[in-house]
């Protein structure tokens, strides 16, 4: 329970980061380690399977498509980049709102009912799931090592590839 | 617990790219080296440490990496190499085509990828770490965004992707003819109660073992860039950065290509499907055409590329004598080809930094200004062409005597002959490189940066202190990779 909060909270750090920097290319890597951090609390909770897309999907493959994306394109001047800020709050303040509303309809329509929740519950996993989780996730963890290996290798040749250098127009 | 290797790297490499602004950048040099570093010396300070249990459970995960005395002689290997390619790096910084402070990170990848093959019990384990070696070589070749370098990334890729697609159809094929892909039971399957391929219990029919077995070999005779798969070497490692030579040539190779066989060789097929005759008919062929090839080259590092093929052959030539003593000598070998073919490379990175050029017919006297790149060229030459008292000449020595016991006397005279060949093509390099009178625009050349040297001069004291002390080596360590 304590590692399970320990990787909440470590995950919520990594988002608040990922939301907050200014440079688009650390904001992928940290949506990356986020997905990373979520893959392992899936892991701990028992969602195998969504764990093991998570990981090669969202850590991997999502990440590389950023950067790649990233690095083509140009980064505006400071002074371009809060007028926008601002341009973008002028525009959008109605999303807040927007959110609470939905969140408030949500807590409605959750709220604990003996029917829906048995309607929700998980279908039991059948003879062919198992197989399929054992051999994806439990039969190769230790793969799990290199897979994020190779996530990092990915990204770093992306950058070092596809990432303009001062001065490489000149 | 031999986890380590994988895991420290990999948390360093995280640590090295925090957001940490410019410390970040100033700190790959010293993480890189002081890895490779304590690598080097976690293998030989306590190489009794690292045979624990295979599995540990770290965080929930069960993570099963297990070493062995060739393990840990590729472990080394591996840290030699890497160390001597950050100091590379360290010594070029000034030159900004390098990529800045991701060649750091792309040696700690590599790092992960290497040895985790060396640790692996698995053939889907082995793919995947080979995989993230490749991966970050495929970067660490063309990341000077030259059109050369990206010529011989792509090539590499390519080969590489057909590769990649032998070893996935033979880990399907083991999946469905064995139910599982370790080691141990693919071993167990080949083998089988009576020692006949696919005859034990769990072992699937014999030609689904027999092609399993010739697709996952030739994959790695692709990466270990074995004649007639080796079109991508040249043009890889003459095109890399030096650095990145140093890492490719030195260990990159040998280890997902090479090593990869002899751990095959010696802990599942182990005799069986008569890989014996297709590894010497190989590595004969590897080594007669890497030699020949090398003799026509004006590039330094293209006739240093072609000797890497040629060395490599020996190394498979020793597995075709399917006996402990091949096995023994195939290690030593790879061990002593990252010595002195490291620091050949090594060598080219100074004479390319100090001149501007690697081609042979524009170098020359460069024997009195750069004294110490000379000579210790000459020890890594003569340890190449197997000349006594240096450690080449001991691990072509066992081949030899492997390849004679087994009954392979041709093979063996073959490679003695061809052993001239290969004295032949680094005599006229030495000459074309160092020996003869300067022209005037090389006279005021000096010695390279005391990092490029620095690791030169300690491969090559490493090459004659390994030659002296071959009878302590034998009985501690080759002995055991034997009786594996």
């Amino acid at each position: 329970m304590i590692l399970t909060c320990i990787v909440l909270g470590l995950m919520v750090l990594s988002g608040v980061w990922t939301v907050m920097t200014r440079s688009l290319t650390r904001s992928a890597i940290g949506l990356a380690l986020t997905s990373l951090i979520l893959t392992v609390l899936m892991f701990q909770l028992g969602a195998t399977m969504a764990a093991v897309f998570e990981l090669s999907v969202c850590a991997g493959l999502i990440t590389v498509v950023f950067i790649s994306a990233i690095s083509m394109t140009k980064a505006l001047s400071h002074d371009a980049l809060l007028q926008k800020t601002r341009d973008r709050l002028k525009r959008y303040w109605y999303l807040p709102a927007i959110l609470l509303v939905v969140a408030a309809a949500l807590a409605f329509v959750l709220a604990p009912r003996p029917a829906l929740a048995a309607a929700l519950a998980p279908a039991p996993a059948g003879e062919g799931f198992d197989a399929l989780k054992s051999s994806l996730w439990k039969d190769r963890q230790t793969d799990i090592i290199g897979q994020i290996a190779i996530i990092f290798a990915g990204v770093t040749g992306v950058i070092v590839l596809f990432k303009e250098r001062k001065g490489d127009k000149e | 617990m031999p986890l380590v290797f994988v895991l420290v790297p990999l948390i360093a490499l995280l640590a090295i790219n925090l957001p940490l602004g410019s410390l970040g950048k100033r700190l790959g040099f010293p993480v890189a080296a002081l890895l490779a570093f304590l690598q080097i010396g976690a293998v030989l300070a306590f190489p009794a440490a690292w045979s624990g249990p295979s599995a540990t459970t770290v965080g929930g995960l069960k993570l099963e990496f297990a070493a062995d005395r060739l393990s840990l002689l590729l472990l080394l290997t591996i840290g030699i190499a890497a160390l001597a390619s950050t100091c590379v790096a360290r010594g070029l910084e000034a030159k900004p085509e390098r990529g800045g402070t991701k060649f750091y990170d792309l040696v700690l990848l590599a790092m992960i990828g290497m040895n985790g093959v060396s640790l692996v019990t698995d053939f889907f384990s082995l793919y995947v770490f080979i995989e993230v070696t490749a991966v970050a070589s495929y970067v660490l070749i063309s990341m000077d965004k030259a059109k050369e370098g990206l010529e011989g990334a792509f090539k590499y890729l390519i080969l590489s992707a057909i590769a990649t697609l032998m070893m996935l159809t033979s880990i399907g094929l083991l999946m469905a003819g064995v139910g599982d892909t370790s080691f141990a039971a693919v071993a167990a399957a080949v083998h089988g109660a009576g020692g006949g391929p696919g005859g034990g219990p769990g072992g699937g029919p014999a030609w689904i073992l027999l092609i399993a077995a010739g697709l996952f070999v030739a994959g790695l005779c692709v990466k270990g860039g074995l004649v007639p798969f080796h079109a991508w070497v040249p043009d890889a490692y003459s095109a890399a950065p030096a650095p990145a030579s140093v890492l490719l040539a030195g260990i990159v190779t040998k280890t997902t290509g090479v090593y990869t066989l002899i751990r095959l060789s010696l802990s599942v097929f182990a005799g069986a499907f008569h890989l014996d005759w297709v590894f010497l008919v190989l590595g004969i062929a590897t080594v007669l055409v890497g030699a020949l090839a090398a003799l026509w080259q004006k590039d330094m590092k293209r006739m240093l590329a072609y000797s890497s093929v040629s060395q490599v052959g020996y190394i498979v030539l020793a597995l075709g004598a399917a006996s402990p003593l091949g096995m023994a000598a195939a290690a030593f070998h790879l061990f002593n080809h990252a010595m002195f073919k490291g620091q050949l490379f090594v060598n080219a990175a100074a004479v390319e930094a100090q001149t501007g050029t690697r081609d042979m017919e524009s170098l020359g006297g460069l024997g009195s200004s750069m004294p110490v790149t000379s000579w210790t060229s000459v020890v890594a030459f003569l340890s190449a062409a197997g000349i006594p008292p240096l450690s080449g000449f001991w691990s072509k020595l066992l081949i030899v005597l492997a390849l004679w016991q087994a009954g392979h006397q041709g093979f063996a005279v073959a490679a003695i002959l061809a052993s001239i060949l290969t004295l032949a093509y680094f005599l006229m390099l030495q000459r074309k490189v160092f020996f003869g009178k300067a022209s005037e625009a090389l006279a005021s050349i000096k010695e390279a940066s005391p990092w490029i040297v620095a690791p030169a001069v300690a491969l090559a004291l490493a090459t004659v202190a390994i030659g002296a002390l071959f009878p302590l080596l034998w009985n501690t360590i080759l002995v055991q990779v034997a009786r594996l």
